[in-house]
């Protein structure tokens, strides 16, 4: 029998992590995220897998600890929450450039600044726009629920590895405090050294006689090299938009209005479309599992079936960009949200839909 | 006669003094002519050559003068953001604790942008090797003042030289690493005469092979010149270090393990 | 089947762990289930609660602004909540420090004094579970079978030799509930 949990998405992501056989965990503790740490500093990965599992000095040499150990061809991993993720922005532009997988948390909560610790989706710009410096791109995940966090940790990986890019699960405070059941997957075996070798035979393992020495960098000071290096990082990007988008419809079929959510906004509106099917609108959800790639072409599908769009977001309207890009005009698109920490109830999203529409 | 003497005729294994280490590449250095970053180099890779080590080593670039170090150094390279470098080599280090795994710096890397992932790094004891040129300049960004500049002494950002009342004193981080339970070995060299090179070397291959014993970490502070940025010939600017660079920075070992 | 409740207390009293146990009862008997706490600064000292839902089907928002149970065991949460349960819904609330009693005429009202019973058992930490009791008796959502199982669950391994102290206080919680106010 699949053994059922009750777990915390944070506790989830730390359980995924050791399951899925990530070789080490850096972080740095900041609320509301820190059970992640807290986690698996309690559950001994050492002795279970012999993950490495290290409390770093702050976000930022957390993020260039993973830097190295993704450039080593590892499976690492980092969390953190906004005002900590702003400070990895910069290792993770290097990661990104100099092409490592790798993965990263974000259990957002409110901003700027230091904000306020309840949940917030304020950083979907940070998150799916690049973060840091230079054209680049992150593989942007959202999980909705809390065996959604268990499970994108290796989702995320296979698809790091197999782009050599960062991954980035937006999360937020509801999700990463929340419990719910959790389904838990097999142990897996950590890669052995020559198994890393292997998958990844540009890391930097040690050059052998056989083979060029491998450096790991984001550097060329060449324009024509870094361009045409541009090119690369752009092409991949785009592979990634043909192959990856993941998204789920609730109820689309026969709808007239869409919502449009994900994460935490997205769990909302699944009760707001009750609410609204109960008093007779045709409403459906779509959920865009992965935020880059974004699900603009079944956007731009249903914005022929559909009479307006409603952006619901636990923001001040961020998302609603590129829906509004995706839908090219073709139906009204407007914003919902609540900002600063504040959840909307799902008879406050009907309402918003009724009063736009 | 003289004109008849070609390369050939010199180019002879009975005329060998002086061999290039296989692990440095053939790649022209690109530091400038007397800058001490050409022989550290040369001695760090004669270490992992002696130690027969290419297949076990990862070395860390910083941002600096030696951010291209992996176009020299032929081993298995990462390049580190501004002041990171320990961080990389600790997780490095930790994913692979057969490894030798070493970091690169100069000052303003090490001790002014990196102070914060250097000190942890030291303070938790990674068994690593920290490999730390000082010549008290940013060198790379034009010679602006550094962490390490000498008080009076100008750069392009303390043009009047650096006066300690606005601008604070110099650090001497390697005295203040030596203070934490987590180095094992801590040490100032300088590579300006063939004496002090040799004396470098030594003391780099004791910080390799202080890796296996698991005690700490091994932290080789070079005081080096930047005749360069410091607007001096190779040869003044060498004196110039003697004369000033080394009262305060004085050579010689800071923390050496009991044997 | 649907319950959506809210438990809200003081920080210690347990408002958590109920939840959870409540949880693991759910999932013993093959539902689905969400317990989204208040967390943060307020939880030190202060009060504290927990959403708890356990469905038959998948479950949509976590967060809620109705409930159909509203566990009340403290005055801050008696005015925060009791206009937040639905018509029809159901209160219950220990009186031990309750000043204003619920005064809605639309809901059924239980009370569960379980402070005043904790303090005859061997522990008065088993107050939580009193509560419990009270509610399961009202709303038997989960078998009292299932609740000794999720009890088991939920507290760690050291703890387990207060399995039966705590049984004995669920039990106790189901005699103890009375009726204040029924709806037809």
């Amino acid at each position: 029998m699949k053994e059922l949990r009750l777990m915390k998405g944070n506790e989830a992501i730390a359980e995924a992590a050791i399951r899925a056989g990530v070789d080490g965990y850096f972080g740095y503790p900041i609320t509301p995220q820190s059970e992640v740490l807290e986690y698996l500093m309690l559950e001994k990965p050492e002795e279970r897998t012999g993950m490495v599992v290290l409390q770093a000095e702050s976000e930022v040499a957390a993020i260039n600890m993973v830097y190295g150990g993704a450039g080593a061809g590892k499976m690492v991993m980092t969390s953190s929450s906004s005002p900590g993720i702003s400070l990895k922005q910069e290792g993770i532009t290097y990661i990104a450039g100099a092409e490592l997988p790798c993965l990263i948390l974000n259990v957002v909560r409110g901003g700027p600044g230091l904000g306020t610790i309840q949940p917030a989706q304020s950083d979907y710009f940070q998150s799916v726009k690049g973060g840091g410096h230079g054209d680049y791109k992150l593989i942007v995940l959202a999980p909705a629920s809390v065996q959604e966090m268990y499970d994108f940790v290796e989702l995320s990986f296979d698809l790091a590895f197999k782009y050599r890019n960062p991954a980035l699960i937006l999360s937020d405070g509801a999700i990463g405090q929340m419990m719910e059941k959790v389904e838990i997957g097999e142990q897996k075996k950590r890669l052995t050294d020559a198994e890393v070798k292997e998958r990844c035979p540009w890391a930097t393992t040690g050059k052998d006689a056989n083979r060029e020495r491998n450096i790991i960098t984001s550097l060329d000071l060449d324009p024509n090299k870094q361009e045409l290096f541009n090119h690369k990082l752009q092409d991949k990007y785009k592979e990634i938009e043909e192959k990856e988008v993941r998204f789920e419809e609730i109820q689309t079929e026969d709808a007239e209005y869409l919502f449009v959510a994900y994460g935490t906004s997205s769990r909302i509106c699944q009760k707001s479309v009750q609410l609204a099917r109960a008093k007779g609108l045709k409403v459906g959800l779509l959920r865009p599992i992965t935020l880059f790639p974004f699900p603009s072409k079944r956007l731009a599908e249903l914005s022929k079936q559909v009479k307006g769009i409603l952006s619901v977001e636990m923001s001040a309207g961020q998302m609603i960009e590129d829906i509004k890009l995706a839908v090219n005009c073709n139906v009204p698109v407007e914003h919902f949200g609540r900002m600063g920490g504040i959840i909307p109830s799902p008879g406050e999203v009907v309402e918003a839909l009724e009063q736009k529409f | 006669m003289a004109e008849n003497i070609t390369n050939k005729d010199i180019v002879k294994e009975e005329n060998l003094v002086y061999k290039k280490t296989d692990l440095l590449t053939d790649k022209a250095l690109s530091y400038c002519p007397g800058c001490g970053h050409g022989t550290a180099h040369r001695l760090v890779m004669e270490v992992v050559e002696e130690l027969e080590a290419q297949d076990k080593t990862v070395g860390i670039a910083p941002v600096g003068c030696s951010v291209l170090a992996y176009e020299f150094m032929d081993i298995d390279m990462q390049q580190a953001a501004h002041g990171r470098a320990p961080a990389l080599a600790t997780a490095i280090k930790r994913l692979y604790p057969e490894k030798y795994v070493f970091t690169y710096q100069g000052d303003g890397d090490l001790a002014a942008i990196g102070t914060a992932e250097t000190i942890h790094a030291c303070n938790r004891g990674e068994n690593i090797t920290i490999i730390f040129v000082n010549n008290g300049i940013y060198g790379m960004t034009g010679g602006q003042m550094a962490p390490t500049t000498l008080p009076g002494m100008r750069s392009s950002t303390s043009p009047y030289g650096r006066e300690v009342a606005s601008m604070g004193n110099p650090l001497k981080i390697t005295e203040l690493v030596a203070q934490l339970p987590g180095t094992y070995y801590v040490t100032r060299q300088a590579v300006h005469t063939p004496a002090a090179v040799r004396k470098a070397k030594k003391a780099i291959k004791k910080a390799f092979e202080n890796q296996k014993l698991n005690k700490g970490l091994s932290f080789i502070e070079i005081v080096s010149n930047c005749n360069s940025g410091w607007k001096m010939t190779p040869n003044q600017a060498n004196q110039w270090m003697v004369d000033n660079m080394f009262p305060f920075y004085e050579l010689g070992d800071i923390k050496v393990p009991e044997e | 089947m649907t319950e959506e409740i809210i438990i809200a207390g003081f920080g210690g009293q347990g408002v958590l762990s109920m939840g959870k146990i409540m949880c693991y009862s759910g999932i013993v008997q093959g539902q689905e289930v969400t317990w989204m706490p208040s967390y943060g600064p307020e939880m030190r000292g202060g009060t504290a609660n927990v959403t708890v839902i356990i469905s038959d089907e998948r479950i949509s928002s976590p967060i809620i602004n109705e409930f159909d149970t509203a566990i009340i065991l403290n005055q801050q949460s008696m005015d925060k909540f009791e206009s937040m349960v639905k018509p029809g819904g159901t209160l219950i609330y220990d009186g031990n420090g309750i000043t204003r009693h619920p005064e809605r005429k639309d809901i059924n009202i239980y009370r569960v004094d379980a402070a005043a019973e904790a303090a005859t058992m061997e522990t008065t930490k088993t107050f939580n579970m009193i509560v419990l009791g009270g509610f399961l008796k009202i709303k038997p959502i989960v078998k009292m079978e299932n609740v000794i199982a999720g009890l088991k669950k939920s507290l760690p391994e050291r703890y387990h030799h207060l399995l039966p102290v705590n049984e004995k206080a669920v039990k106790r919680g189901t005699e103890i509930v009375q009726e204040i106010q029924i709806l037809n």
